[in-house]
């Protein structure tokens, strides 16, 4: 049994908190985007496309730089929210949104993936029988996509969970408020004599994503199983 | 009351028809190609014609300034495949579409699906699965239902199962627009055929008048064509039942039901033999004298004969030289002779006619 330093304990929990927020806070604009760019027929399309995906394409020192522009506090955003004492600079929340910013592509991807597969004869039979389109999303689409989603759900948690570039960049790594797991480990790096607290930090990591593949592994086939009428 | 006449082009095809439907069963037959989907789909609202008009029961679901969108036209689909929804039982399937509160137990007895209520849809058979499609798009309660060749993902077995339900559909009194390529379905089940042809109605008309129509038997093409004549069994002897029709009384073998049980037959125009002079010392059981009403001559070797009995009609395929040698000309007496084994091959569906 390994046993972890405190410093260890508390960037554990500080990073399954800011994963967990993370990957919840995605969801829902992750399912919404991802029925825009399945079903939606509009102009921009292309651009949203794009957009949702640059994250995943730039490098996450960029991207946290970016954040940092527009929530520190002479920021458009952070000039608003930090006299409220919700800025998100240097805070916990920021390195939420930080994960939940470069997890969002890969949740998108997964949900738009699994809505395309579902077969639009199905959609049309539902609206033969009656259902509006909102019901058709409702009853039909969304219930076949969730395999699909909790696909994204992992994924995302996953990304969340090791995100390191763009939240070090935007929060720093303040122990305590902003030293995520990943963080942390690059922090023991940098001391003489910090290999031991390190190795059950890599551990930890490793259970922890290999744990949250295996649930929803686990999970996806059981409704997988039920959405295809076994 | 379906009231049709739309345009519709799509890549190079062109979609131009005029219909109307009323009760029973409209089948509109063609062979594949000739815009019958395109045409139903219209219909529900599925595909968008570019012009024109379709009136349901009075009310404009299509016109120059107005669209019904699918699911508020209350047309019940058939779709050529099942299409049931993976994640509901097939309760939950059959009661999609129904009001609150439907049951399903009607209708799921009428089709014979009661025992399959609990079941998931992955392991349903072929039959099984059609039938819930159709107990489902019934339980909607449409004004009208849409059958688009739902029996042709079933081979031929699976679809003799399930045309006697076809036939208490029928019997139901709901409106049905039958698309099919398959004669002998049309000749069960519909009161009214539509012909089509490269997206346009060739001809349409009462099921009875147009299948025993030389003219329409080149469009069904001559090995299919077949009259179709309704009849009452009056008596059973010997295992054969003695079916009265228009055109005469026939001896049939194993048909199903008792004394006064309505048919409809259908008798293909290659099983229909023509004599001048009543036969005499033949095994046949099944001669009847009629006239030569009709002689059309196709481009092959064959002749389309209709022949008429009162109120019935026969079609009879024989040979050019035949018709030439025998003097086949309109309002010669004739004698039709229908082998007994001929005829219970016949495609013999229960339920009468329904008078139009």
């Amino acid at each position: 049994m390994i046993t972890l330093p405190p410093e260890a304990l508390e960037a554990l929990t500080l990073s399954l908190r800011v994963s967990v927020v993370a990957t919840l806070a995605s969801l829902l604009p992750a399912i919404w985007i991802a029925r825009l760019l399945a079903q939606g027929q509009f102009r921009g399309r292309g651009l949203l496309d794009a957009v949702v995906h640059l994250p995943l394409v730039l490098p996450p020192v960029v991207t946290g730089y970016a954040l940092l522009l527009l929530f520190s506090r002479s920021g458009p955003f952070g000039a608003v929210l930090e006299p409220l004492g919700l800025g998100l600079a240097f805070r916990w929340t920021g390195a939420a949104l930080a994960a939940a910013i470069m997890a969002l592509p890969l949740m998108v991807r997964a949900i738009r993936l699994s809505i395309e597969a579902v077969d639009p004869k199905l959609e049309e039979a539902a609206a033969t029988l009656g259902a509006s389109p909102r019901k058709v999303w409702w009853t039909i689409t969304f219930p076949l996509t969730v395999p699909g989603i909790l696909a994204g759900v992992t994924l995302g948690f996953a990304k969340a969970f090791g995100e390191f570039g763009a939240t070090i960049t935007f929060v720093a790594s303040i122990p305590g408020e902003t030293r995520t797991l990943p963080s942390a480990i690059y922090a023991f790096l940098q001391v003489p004599g910090g290999e031991a607290p390190l190795r059950g930090l890599v551990a930890v990591a490793v259970v922890v994503a290999i744990g949250a593949v295996i649930l929803s592994n686990w999970l996806a086939r059981r409704v997988a199983q039920r959405v295809a009428g076994r | 009351m379906l009231d049709v006449a739309i345009t519709r082009r799509v890549d190079g095809f062109t979609l131009d028809v005029a219909l109307t439907a009323g009760s029973g069963v409209t089948a509109v037959f063609g062979p594949s190609g000739a815009g019958k989907t395109s045409l139903a789909r219209c219909v529900a609202g599925l595909e968008r014609p570019d012009a024109g008009r379709i009136v349901l029961d009075g009310q404009e679901v299509f016109g120059p300034n107005a669209w019904v969108p699918v699911h508020k036209r209350a047309i019940g689909y058939v779709f050529q495949e099942a299409r049931l929804f993976p994640h509901l039982t097939v309760e939950r399937n059959l009661l999609y579409g129904a009001p609150t509160g439907t049951a399903p137990g009607q209708v799921a007895d009428m089709l014979g699906i009661k025992p399959l209520l609990g079941r998931r849809t992955a392991g349903l058979s072929g039959g099984e699965a059609a039938r819930v499609a159709i107990g489902r798009a019934l339980l909607r309660q449409p004004r009208l239902l849409i059958m688009d060749e739902p029996l042709a993902a079933l081979d031929a077995r699976r679809r003799g199962l399930i045309l006697p339900y076809l036939e208490r559909l029928r019997d139901h009194g709901i409106p049905i627009l039958y698309i099919s390529h398959a004669i002998e379905e049309v000749a069960r089940l519909a009161s009214t055929l539509v012909l089509m042809r490269a997206g346009q109605v060739v001809r349409s008309g009462p099921v009875e008048e147009m299948l025993s129509d030389p003219t329409v038997a080149a469009d069904i093409g001559p090995s299919q064509a077949g009259a179709v004549l309704s009849g009452i069994i009056r008596k059973i002897a010997d295992g054969l039942a003695e079916v009265e029709t228009p055109a005469g009384c026939l001896h049939l073998a194993g048909v199903e039901g008792g004394v006064g049980t309505a048919l409809r037959l259908r008798i293909r125009a290659e099983d229909v033999i023509v004599a001048t002079q009543e036969p005499v010392g033949l095994s046949a059981l099944n001669v009847l004298p009629m006239v030569v009403e009709q002689v059309l001559q196709g481009q092959g070797p064959g002749v389309m004969v209709r022949l008429r009995a009162g109120d019935g009609a026969l079609l009879a395929r024989v040979t050019r030289v035949s018709a030439d040698r025998l003097g086949l000309v309109v309002g010669r007496p004739v004698w039709a002779v229908i082998k007994t084994t001929g005829v219970a091959r016949l495609d013999v569906g229960g339920g009468g006619l329904r008078s139009i």
